[in-house]
């Protein structure tokens, strides 16, 4: 079922670390996500998987290490970190969409902004992007006006506007309704069928049991252990792992 | 009531006086406009600045709002009018009255301004960010204008409250409502100018300070 | 700069405009501990008529609030002292001053302790009154209390704004700091008194207007 292209790197963690004051975050972090996977992070709450998220758009500044994003280098002095941004689009636990703004607009304004498009244009690419979220008929309507499973899917079409080659997820449904999370796990599941790279922290396990390609579990700022979901799920070789995943079973 | 009648409101003073009280509120809403459109201009514009975080350029905005919030404009209105003449420069009564109430205006707005701007959920900002949106262009497109909505309320209340300041301006001798009203009631010897003055700015400021009521209502109410 | 120094910063200027303006300081706060209180007073009554259930003082306090917002408090000042007089009601600046700022104070202060009233829930007062209190106990000992707590900073800022406007009462030759000042500045054709006065203000309102901006902060977060 994996479309993942072995070999061909869409994003690269070399190295990663991060304290917050004395609080080491993240410890020695190594990734490599293929083009087109859909790599999963599970993990307990202060684990460090949203800080790692977070860490891959330099919305958190790692102390050290090398973040690449099809080759091109995130980290270091002389990135242009406005225009590698473009590159990987991010979706919100509290989605974040600019309530001032139409969901139009907030897919819009990246592209006139920042890729300089034409009011047209841009349009004509938001409603594209609101299409394949389901949500065109809703591009005139305020954040305020949709509900949540709406609002989170706007928040990936804006992300999904600016062409990135990598999406970041961080618990993009911890914030929804139950009744609300399939929407947007079908539109997931949407964008990774036309092959996206995708890098997802969640809590949905039968999720990323059905659709992932690989899950990596972290605990305590460090990657402890990585496979299948078939591996992960049914057997796992670390402790920690298999504590984790026995207190989600109850 | 005859003596109460003929004092406060005597048709003949008051038919004689009303042009010139009528002159008057065209001095104070000409000053009034241009003093809230530069005033929360200025103070906007402060407070933008101030999102960037750079720490000298802070501490001085944090300064001149804390002293021309906490100075009488009146100390300020005579301190320019009397004092700046005798270092070379001269402005008159007017100028002085829109360019001293524009920076209290200023102060306030931009502590207001800057209230909304830190108010803005991170969550904002990082989105913003993360579509590659630069810091100016996250402040303009997405922050201010959150940040300016939340606090129209307050920034209301405070435009009115310094426009009617204003009326500071008859003790340097500006030609506003209460300056012609007082000059027009020590010739008449009749204090009808006075209801007149009084009547004028009810007319002018009663339908913000309302208005004023409705916005707070309103942005206060369910879903604001 | 020499210039600028001789014109604001003329020590021996300010050494003798001192005593009077220490005067005036006296008399501005004797103005603000006689019209804070009598503003609170006032307020209080208007903000609780504002969300009374009576129709008619309802919009009579909502009508006296917003007469009062509206008037610039300079206007009132004057028509006061200047204007009563004709009807053969002559006050004395100390009077004319009181009563003036009693109206305009008791207008801003009832707007911000009706906001405070209406952020207390409606829980608390029915939960009072449950236990047998009187509705003069209940406000008294459980909503003003809370109401209050709610609205304090903008109450003390209200306050700054009070020792401010003493600064009017200078216009009808009550001796306070700003009139002091002025005196003094008119006799010697120099700014320096204007700026001892405005100095001992930055002194008396800067720490409250800091501690005001902490209050603040710590309601919002």
């Amino acid at each position: 079922m994996s479309d993942a292209r072995p070999g061909h790197p869409a994003l690269q963690v070399r190295a990663l670390n991060k304290s917050f004051g004395t609080f080491k975050v993240l410890t020695d972090i190594d990734l490599s996500v293929d083009q087109s996977e859909m790599v999963f992070v599970l993990g307990p709450s202060g684990s460090g998987k949203s800080t790692m998220l977070r860490c891959c758009n330099r919305l958190e500044e790692p102390d050290s290490g090398e973040i690449l994003v099809g080759g091109a280098p995130l980290t270091g002095s002389g990135v242009n970190l406005n225009a590698m941004r473009q590159r990987i689009g991010m979706v919100f636990q509290s989605f974040n969409l600019y309530p001032h703004l139409t969901a139009l607009g907030n897919v819009t304004l990246a592209l006139r902004r920042v890729q300089k498009l034409p009011r047209e244009t841009a349009e004509a690419a938001a409603r594209e992007a609101l299409d394949r979220v389901g949500l065109a008929d809703r591009a005139g309507h305020h954040p305020a006006q949709l509900s949540g499973g709406q609002q989170q899917r706007v928040a990936i079409a804006r992300a999904l506007a600016l062409r990135p080659e990598v999406m970041l997820f961080d618990e993009p449904t911890s914030a929804l309704d139950p009744e609300l999370v399939g929407d947007v796990l079908a539109v997931m599941r949407d964008v990774k069928a036309q092959g996206m790279t995708m890098l997802v922290v969640s809590h949905e396990m039968k999720f990323a049991r059905d659709a992932a390609d690989r899950v990596i579990f972290m605990d305590g700022g460090r990657i402890v252990e990585q496979g299948t979901p078939e591996q992960v799920f049914g057997a796992p070789r670390e402790a920690r792992t298999r504590a984790f995943l026995g207190r989600l079973h109850g | 009531m005859d003596v109460f009648l003929d004092t406060f409101l005597n048709p003949a003073v008051l038919a004689k006086y009303a042009p010139a009280i009528l002159e008057g509120a065209v001095v104070t809403v000409i000053l009034s406009v241009l003093i809230v459109l530069s005033g929360i201009a200025l103070g906007t514009a402060l407070a933008c600045l101030r999102a960037y975080r750079v720490r000298p350029v802070s501490a001085l905005i944090v300064v001149y709002a804390d002293i021309l919030r906490a100075l009488p404009p009146l100390v300020l209105i005579l301190l320019f009018f009397f004092g700046l003449p005798n270092v070379g420069v001269t402005l008159s009564a007017s100028l002085v009255l829109y360019v001293v109430l524009t920076l209290v205006l200023a102060a306030f707005a931009e502590e207001i301004v800057w209230a909304g701007i830190t108010a803005t959920p991170k969550g904002q900002w990082e989105a913003a960010r993360s579509t590659g949106l630069g810091f100016t262009q996250a402040l303009g497109h997405v922050v201010l204008p959150q940040a300016v909505r939340m606090v129209i309320p307050p920034l209301t209340n405070r435009a009115i409250a310094i426009t009617k300041m204003t009326a500071l301006g008859m003790v340097i001798g500006v030609p506003d409502i209460l300056g012609q009203a007082t000059t027009a009631q020590s010739f008449s010897a009749n204090a009808s100018p006075l209801t007149l003055a009084a009547a004028a700015y009810l007319v002018l400021f009663l339908p913000f300070v309302i208005a004023s009521r409705w916005l707070e209502a309103r942005f206060s109410g369910p879903g604001g | 700069m020499d210039a600028i120094l001789a014109q604001f910063f003329n020590l021996e200027i300010m050494a003798k405009a001192l005593p009077l303006v220490l005067k005036g300081l006296g008399v501005t706060l004797l103005i603000c501990a006689v019209v804070i209180p009598l503003g609170l007073a006032g307020g209080l009554l208007a903000a609780l008529g504002s969300v009374s259930r009576n129709r008619a003082l309802r919009w009579a306090s909502i009508g006296f609030v917003d007469f009062f917002r509206a008037l610039p408090p300079l206007v009132l000042l004057i028509f006061i002292y200047a204007g009563l007089p004709f009807a053969g009601l002559r006050l004395s600046p100390f009077a004319a001053v009181t009563i003036a700022f009693f109206l305009n104070n008791s207008a801003y202060f009832a707007e911000i302790l009706r906001a405070g009233l209406l952020s207390v829930p409606r829980g608390q007062g029915e939960a009072a009154r449950s236990t047998g209190m009187s509705a003069t106990q209940t406000l008294a000992w459980v909503t003003l209390p809370q109401a209050v707590r709610n609205v304090l900073p903008d109450l003390l800022s209200n306050a700054v704004e009070i020792v401010k406007l003493t600064s009017l009462a200078s216009v009808v030759s009550l001796g306070e700091m700003l009139h002091a000042a002025g005196l003094v500045r008119s006799i010697t054709y120099n700014a320096s008194p204007l700026m001892l006065a405005a100095g001992l203000y930055l002194v008396l309102l800067w720490p409250l207007i800091r501690v005001i901006g902490r209050f603040e902060r710590r309601i919002a977060s």
